[in-house]
């Protein structure tokens, strides 16, 4: 289709069902692409949250506490936890999808895709262990 | 149009770093100070812990890094999200500015948050 096709009364119009705007909730597959595709929301919250932890950080000790407990309300709560589940899916899918994305040789042979996949998986306990080691080790 | 390429391979570029960084970042995070330690599962670092974690200079720059792909991840998915699942293309450019913008402003106040870290 041309770029310049702009619209008058007097060009031809495509003859184009309109697709609904809910099609992807008819096919388990379209569903689940559109939920991965949501997961950027659980990404935008997990910033928005960090932003606020910072913040409080700054705000001192009592600030600090006032937040975890300001926290602990049921619909932030709730919110967190359907946050985390939206981030675990992306992380999932995410690392799923990594060795269709790369194509790394050794000595000119492919890596197979489970090692792309595992050497992510890895990656991820990695950085968990780091910030669980650093937040939760005593002294 | 024309005009608009080139900057689309960064675009992509900083999605997919973003990507692969709030996939190692978010879920431990998020799990902790959104609902291990609101609900007392596990016992929150004190004050004194969160600031000598979160004030190294290696800490700062990494909260910065990885807030600011996981921002651009989030504006260059959801823009698409908006396109296919709403199909409201003809808002094309307020969608462009609220993303893409949003992700700026939030870097912006993320660097600007963790530089006053005391």
């Amino acid at each position: 289709m041309s770029q310049q096709a702009a619209y008058t009364p007097y060009h031809p119009r495509w003859h184009r069902t309109r697709v609904s705007t809910w099609w992807w909730l008819g096919r388990w597959s379209y569903f689940l692409f559109i939920l991965r595709e949501l997961t950027s929301l659980g990404v935008l919250w997990f910033v928005v949250w960090l932003i606020l932890l910072v913040r409080a950080s700054i705000g001192g000790g009592p600030a600090y506490q006032q937040f975890l407990e300001w926290a602990g309300n049921p619909i932030l709560l709730a919110l967190n936890v359907l946050c985390f589940a939206l981030v675990c899916l992306h992380a999932v899918t995410w690392f799923n999808l990594a060795p269709q994305a790369m194509v790394v040789r050794v000595a000119g042979r492919r890596v197979p895709g489970w090692c792309i996949a595992a050497s992510n998986y890895a990656a991820l306990a990695g950085v968990t262990a780091v910030v669980l080691g650093l937040l939760l080790m005593r002294g | 149009m024309e005009n608009r390429r080139p900057i689309e391979p960064l675009l992509w570029l900083l999605f997919s770093a973003g990507g692969v960084m709030s996939a190692l970042f978010a879920p431990v995070l998020l799990f902790l100070f959104g609902i291990a330690f609101p609900l007392r599962w596990l016992a929150p670092p004190d004050y004194d812990r969160l600031l000598l974690v979160f004030g190294h200079p290696l800490a700062r720059l990494a909260i910065v890094v990885v807030c600011s792909l996981s921002l651009f991840h989030w504006a260059h998915r959801f823009r698409y999200t908006l396109y296919d699942g709403l199909q409201i293309k003809h808002l094309n450019e307020a969608i462009n500015s609220v993303c893409y913008g949003g992700a700026v402003v939030g870097t912006i106040a993320m660097a600007y948050l963790v530089w006053r870290i005391p």
